[in-house]
């Protein structure tokens, strides 16, 4: 089993959502976070005061699938967020060790 | 129970059971003939202030404040309106307008006693007394909570609470006695309509002595102190605005043309001042910010507030003018350079705005504007060929600057023998909301 972590644009949720249910994805976790890479922040001034906002605002979201279906997620991940603008984001695969249903107490692959 | 709120209690109960038990008499006066009319303005007009504080100020002032600050900045307008009320009808009303000494009135309304149903005060004959003593109040309360701006972010709340009401009792008293109460600085003919120097330049120069002695906030000019709601403030700002109607036709204190003439000012010098400051912002900072809009709203009001009722419309548009445009360089210029804290600009809105218009009242003040059975002549100003009222203004400028600022500075100094007047390091990173009032914004 693996977890698919994709730090994307905000705007895009749905389209991502709506392409991962496509492949058959049937949850997902999503988290609003800030970060940087290539994008560069902004500046905002008030009054006297000027602030550099160095991280901007994406979302985050966590798939966990079974380890053949990967490629399929990735690749629909990358179809639906991307914008070609500098700021669309990373895409991490990590090894989850162990899945639970905590309703049904099923586990691994049952339990995604 | 801490020890600060201890003494606190203690501080309080004393003061104040002195003087409840005495049962005020309700002496029947002949007097001048109460006004329907007027009356009836000057109870709207009292809300109208009192809701510039509450919560007019709170909201502008913690819209601007990091989150975790935000309730501390609305209960110390809360807080504050609430003390001042309560010491103003004890002593503060009766020092300021009753008796003529130059310097400070007499005891004889403590605690409002004597007042009846047909008093009037010499200063306002047309309205119950009574009337008069609680719209004044309102001016109280707002002049004290614009401190709070100065020193927002890091006040200790206990200390802020004991330096209002000696704030209160020792520097709004006496400056409202000179100005407003038949003292010396009304003796000699300085104009003040709704509190350019009462009240603007007033809590200006204590705010900027406070931001002074309190020290600047951690991380001040290096890290992001951003507002955390800006939509707050702009809804504190309107309640601010349309309260100030009532700030500066209620002076006329009746439902007359001058009054008008004052609002009309008002709202035109508002106008202006919110254009003038979006217009230098859009020009030296490529775009004209909401804050900015609003902040020059507020400027052009503090400046037209003590010429309200003594120009013409067209006046309350040139001063509107000034008071953004100086205000605009005392907040982005003038701070910068000397380098004080002041976090919400109460010296650079009100402090310099405040000023500005006392000044420029005695260059447009027309005389038909204050023309009356009592002074005929009315008061003219430099365009109508008195220039020296330029001076008159002037000398109660200096005259503030020195007494709110000495007084300030020795006020919280006094506090300061007892109490912190600063939160603990930790607690101003942790936020006042939670380590001052046990409570967060969810």
């Amino acid at each position: 089993m693996k977890l698919v972590i994709a730090i994307i644009k905000p705007f895009k949720l749905e389209d991502v959502r709506d392409a991962l249910v496509a492949v058959g994805v049937q949850g997902m976790t999503a988290s609003e976070v800030k970060g940087y890479g290539r994008q560069k922040g902004h500046t905002e001034i008030y009054r006297g005061a000027e602030y550099a906002v160095n991280f901007l605002p994406k979302i985050r979201i966590e798939v966990a699938v079974a380890s053949e279906r990967v490629g399929a997620v990735v690749e629909a991940i990358i179809a639906s967020a991307k914008t070609g603008q500098i700021g669309d984001g990373k895409i991490f695969v990590t090894r989850i060790d162990q899945a639970v249903r905590i309703r049904t107490g099923e586990t691994d692959v049952d339990a995604l | 129970m801490t020890r600060d709120t201890i003494r606190m209690a203690c501080g309080f109960a004393a003061a104040l059971s002195l003087g409840f038990a005495a049962a005020p008499a309700m002496a029947q006066e002949t007097a001048a003939k109460i006004d329907a009319a007027d009356t009836a303005w000057m109870i709207s007009a009292t809300a109208l202030v009192l809701l510039m504080t509450i919560p007019g100020l709170a909201l502008f002032y913690s819209g601007m404040v990091r989150k975790k600050n935000v309730l501390a900045t609305m209960a110390q307008s809360v807080a504050c309106t609430a003390l001042c009320s309560l010491l103003w009808f004890a002593l503060g009303y009766s020092l300021s307008f009753v008796g003529d000494g130059p310097w400070l009135g007499r005891f004889d309304r403590l605690f409002l006693r004597g007042i009846g149903m047909e008093s009037t005060s010499a200063f306002a004959p047309a309205i119950p007394e009574v009337l008069y003593v609680t719209y004044q109040m309102t001016f109280a309360i707002i002049t004290v909570a614009l401190i709070a701006g100065a020193v927002a972010d890091r006040m200790r709340f206990s200390a802020f609470l004991w330096f209002c009401a000696g704030w209160l009792i020792f520097v709004y008293v006496p400056i409202t006695h000179w100005v407003w109460g038949g003292g010396f600085l009304a003796s000699a003919g300085v104009l003040d309509f709704a509190g350019g120097t009462v009240v603007q330049l007033n809590a200006g120069i204590a705010g900027l002595i406070a931001a002074y002695v309190l020290g600047k906030r951690q991380g001040y000019g290096t890290d992001n102190l951003a507002p955390h709601d800006l939509s707050l403030a702009v809804i504190g700002m309107g309640l601010l605005w349309v309260g100030w109607l009532g700030f500066s036709g209620g002076s006329a204190l009746g439902a007359n043309s001058r009054a008008a003439f004052a609002i009309t000012a008002t709202h035109l010098a508002a106008s202006t001042g919110a254009l003038t400051w979006m217009f230098l912002e859009w020009w030296t900072r490529r775009k004209p910010s909401v804050l900015g809009l609003i902040t020059g709203a507020i400027a052009g009001l503090a400046t037209i507030t003590p010429a309200s009722g003594f120009v013409l419309p067209w006046h309350g548009v040139v001063i509107g003018l000034f008071g953004g445009a100086f205000c605009f360089w005392a907040c982005t210029w003038l701070k910068l350079r000397i380098g004080y804290d002041d976090s919400l600009d109460v010296f650079g809105v009100h402090g310099v705005g405040g000023a500005t218009g006392t000044l420029l009242t005695g260059v447009f003040a027309v005389a038909a504007l204050s023309a009356s059975p009592d002074s005929p002549e009315g008061s003219a100003g430099l365009l109508e060929g008195n220039a020296r009222q330029v001076l008159i203004q002037f000398y109660a400028v200096i005259a503030v600057i020195i007494w709110s600022g000495v007084l300030t500075y020795l006020l919280l100094k006094a506090v300061e023998f007892f109490l912190p007047l600063r939160v603990s390091e930790q607690h101003e990173i942790e936020g006042l909301d939670l380590t001052q009032h046990g409570q967060a914004l969810q």
